[in-house]
């Protein structure tokens, strides 16, 4: 099924509460050498035929107004998967 | 007057925002998410809650809503709005007040009876204060943290649309102690605590004079009631 692969992160200067919790867990099972984890979200949207290049560009434009807030997070990647 | 109270799936205090609307004299009306209609209300809440379940963003899933659109409109042109808790952070996602509402910086759900300073009270939700005045009414929340970009509060401090401050306690780690935001027109409000569980004795914070009797939140109705008369 094809698909629109959204990344969205938390922005690098706030505070990730998820990734310091899992960050503190590594550290307490010995894992010395992780020195930070920061958790974010993949978004699948999926469609019947292989998205056209004017519904990439939708797909931008959701990940950006819809499924992420620019204010708090970045959308790292949007990514055609056919498969 | 007739004041809207919207539902949302998984809204928790639509029934105490229609109960406020009452105590301060005017008709509640429920409003419901998918229903574009505002059935002729003259004034629309927010209320808390954790609409569609926190899924996406606080807020997010519920900004999107065929009532919205209505109310958005609704409220560029002019139409008093306040957005409670999870109300606020459907304005912030709707865009109507600017900035984000992420976890608090402590992590924890917060539930404590909150003092706030009126920063403003030239708004439709705000008038029956004083300028300066110190009142205390409820916060419950997770995701209560305030956070905008410089240039925004630089914006938001200098024109006056800050609405409510956290007074000796900053609880959430808000941005310049901000609790709450009014919009350019003083149509919009939004803020993370909650005045409608502090408008009956007997059901509110305590006070120095008896406990529970704190009914700081009324005022919120009321003016909102005023600024209808007199506009």
């Amino acid at each position: 099924m094809p698909k629109i692969i959204v990344e969205v992160m938390p922005k690098a200067d706030l505070l990730d509460p998820a990734g310091k919790a899992v960050a503190n867990a590594l550290q307490r099972k010995g894992h010395s050498e992780i020195t930070n984890v920061r958790i974010g979200k993949r978004i699948e949207l999926h469609y019947a035929e292989a998205p056209t290049p004017k519904q990439i560009e939708e797909a931008k434009e959701i990940a950006a107004n819809f499924l992420s807030n620019g204010v708090i997070e970045d959308v790292v990647s949007v990514s055609v998967e056919e498969l | 007057m007739r004041i809207g109270v919207v539902t949302f799936p998984g809204t928790l205090d639509d029934r105490d925002a229609q109960r406020a609307v009452r105590l301060a004299g005017a008709t509640a009306v429920p409003l419901w998410h998918a229903d574009k209609d505002l059935h002729d209300v003259d004034a629309v809440i927010l209320p808390g809650g954790f609409s569609f379940g926190d899924y996406l963003r606080c807020g997010a899933i519920a900004a999107q809503a065929p009532v919205m659109e209505t109310i958005i409109d609704a409220a560029n042109g002019g139409l008093p709005v306040l957005g409670i808790c999870n109300g606020f952070q459907i304005l912030v996602e709707a865009n109507l007040l600017p900035g984000g509402l992420i976890r608090n910086e402590h992590q924890h759900f917060i539930c404590r009876d909150q003092k706030l300073i009126v920063e403003n009270v030239d708004t439709a939700w705000t008038n029956q204060f004083t300028l300066g005045q110190e009142i205390t009414i409820p916060l419950k929340n997770g995701e209560g943290g305030y956070i905008a970009k410089d240039e925004t509060l630089k914006e938001l401090e200098g024109e006056g649309l800050i609405a409510f401050r956290y007074s000796e306690v900053n609880p959430n780690g808000s941005f310049n102690n901000i609790a709450g935001l009014r919009n350019v027109k003083g149509n919009v409000v939004g803020l993370m605590p909650h005045p409608e569980h502090a408008v009956e004795p007997g059901f509110g914070p305590d006070t120095d004079k008896a406990m529970r009797s704190g009914v700081d939140g009324l005022n919120f109705f009321t003016s909102v009631l005023n600024w209808m008369v007199k506009a």
